[in-house]
């Protein structure tokens, strides 16, 4: 063990906006009449996304820390609970590096009523209660728009062959890739040119709200049929950093039951965990979920960018390594 | 073959890449809003010392290269290759020029030298940051010249040429700094 390791990862000072940011988060949402509710850490759902493990638990290996607080709110809204928001930590396997941490804290909240152009507005307001240094006024960008401005092929119509050629042309492409007629081919380029390309060029747009995904990234949000169809989903981006993730919320227990059935096919292919899904949220989601959108937001990543730190280890109490 | 998955990447693991070493000099994840992950890596080519930006898998597990450094003394110049010996164990290692590189404009017998070693043979040599060298030609100094304005070219025994102090002379020993190339001050030996 290095000889500093029992001490906190965050200053004295820092830990101290860390708490004022806690407590500003929390005035924000009871001036809005939202109400804050404390879900279970360890759940026996877990997340489906491919892209997502969950840390199981050994004594009982049917529970699963939460990768975010999703299902049991649904199930609070679906019996009636109203906007709700929930601050507290999450939990994703192998996820470590600058902007990651296995444990993190995360933001989630949902408002019945709202549209996920409300929910953006409110994001931004937030942002501004909490952050001396967000910027007024966040642009919304389309997926498409960002990808024409960044002189690459169309999110939605591009084959996984091109989006591969846009990636290698780049220098961007992975030693090991799946063939472009892998069933996931396109996906996994889509990801990679969003996730190490896009972000380095958003890096220098300040903050700003991409929206509208191709449907086949719709996770558990609602897609809008049309041509070409799109996930009605918005991520905030701020100097480069993925910040929150959200959308109008997926409402029909037997969509979210397909969606969950393609994520445990592609995880038996990739040889991941399948116990997924939540029994109880589909059964809650049958009783009827409220139309709402939802958003998630990385805390640390919010407290980090604020205060002009490059990485969310300064502002973690104690990080992976030291937890 | 020893492997290393993605998530042990840290500045100065080494792998295996394109079938050589390389030495990751710095390691990013990153991941989409929902979807795969990825870890950037600005990695150094041991063999060419090139830097290139890299992506891989999160998760993937690539090739780890078996590359220790040692500290070893330098022992002569067969016109071919360069010979240096472990000071413990005796054993002896060939270099050959490209791995090299600058350090030979610097070395003589009995120098100890940072070598990293691939598989067993020398990668790279690392001279020592400073070495004592002597003057074997310089144009004659001037008189009365102390104050090392401006300066001239020496050539030194290991056939480097460096810029030195107008008062430097034939036959002197001087501290050279390896790294910068650059005479740092006469020396007693």
């Amino acid at each position: 063990m290095p000889a500093g390791d029992w001490q906190p990862s965050a200053s004295r000072e820092v830990l101290i906006e860390r708490a004022h940011l806690f407590a500003q988060v929390r005035q924000f949402f009871a001036e809005r009449g939202v109400l804050e509710i404390d879900t279970p850490v360890l759940s026996q759902g877990a997340a489906s996304e491919p892209g997502l493990a969950s840390f199981q638990l050994a004594q009982d290996p049917n529970r699963w820390l939460i990768t975010s607080p999703e299902f049991a709110m649904k199930r609070a809204l679906a019996a009636g609970s109203g906007p709700i928001y929930r601050l507290g930590p999450a939990f994703r396997a192998g996820e470590a590096g600058r902007w990651h941490n296995p444990e993190f804290c995360m933001l989630e909240w949902y408002r019945p009523g709202l549209d996920y152009h409300e929910l953006m507005d409110e994001v931004a307001a937030l942002l501004c209660a909490v952050a001396t240094n967000a910027p007024e006024n966040i642009p919304r960008y389309s997926i498409a728009d960002v990808f024409s401005q960044a002189g690459l092929p169309d999110p939605h119509t591009a084959s996984a062959e091109a989006l591969r050629a846009a990636a290698e042309q780049r220098g961007w492409a992975p030693s090991k890739s799946p063939a472009n007629d892998a069933p996931q081919a396109r996906d996994f380029w889509l990801d990679l040119v969003l996730g190490v390309g896009i972000s380095d060029w958003l890096a220098d747009s300040g903050a700003c709200f991409v929206t509208d995904y191709p449907a086949s990234m719709a996770v558990l949000t609602q897609t809008r049929n049309g041509t070409p169809p799109l996930a009605e989903r918005f991520e905030l981006y701020w100097q480069g950093v993925e910040l929150a993730n959200g959308g109008n919320e997926l409402l029909d227990p037997d969509l979210l039951q397909q969606r969950v059935a393609a994520d445990i096919a592609i995880r038996v292919a990739n040889g991941q965990q399948t116990q997924v899904g939540d029994a109880r949220l589909i059964a809650a989601q049958r009783q009827g979920l409220p139309a709402c959108a939802g958003v998630a937001l990385g805390v640390d990543r919010l407290l980090a960018l604020a205060l002009g730190f490059v990485a969310i280890a300064p502002v973690l109490p104690f990080a992976w390594e030291r937890a | 073959m020893a492997t290393i998955r993605t998530n042990q990447f840290k500045g100065g693991v080494k792998i295996i890449l394109d079938g050589d070493p390389h030495n990751i000099v710095e390691n990013e994840f990153v991941k989409p809003g929902k979807g795969q992950a990825f870890n950037r890596v600005k990695i150094r080519n041991l063999k060419t010392g090139r830097v290139v930006d890299k992506t891989f898998r999160s998760g993937e597990t690539v090739e780890a290269a078996d590359v220790v450094n040692l500290d070893l003394q330098y022992l002569y110049e067969d016109g071919e290759f360069w010979h240096f010996m472990e000071p413990n164990s005796f054993e002896q290692y060939q270099a050959g020029e490209a791995a090299l590189g600058d350090a030979k404009k610097w070395l003589k017998p009995q120098d100890k030298c940072d070598v990293t070693l691939w598989n067993n043979t020398p990668l790279q040599i690392d001279p020592p940051n400073f070495v004592t060298l002597t003057v074997t030609d310089t144009d004659p100094g001037v008189r009365g010249d102390t104050s090392g304005g401006g300066g001239k070219p020496a050539t030194l025994e290991t056939g480097a040429v460096v810029r030195v102090p107008l008062f430097i002379e034939i036959g002197e020993l001087l501290k050279i700094d390896t790294r910068k190339g650059e005479y740092v001050s006469r020396a007693s030996e």
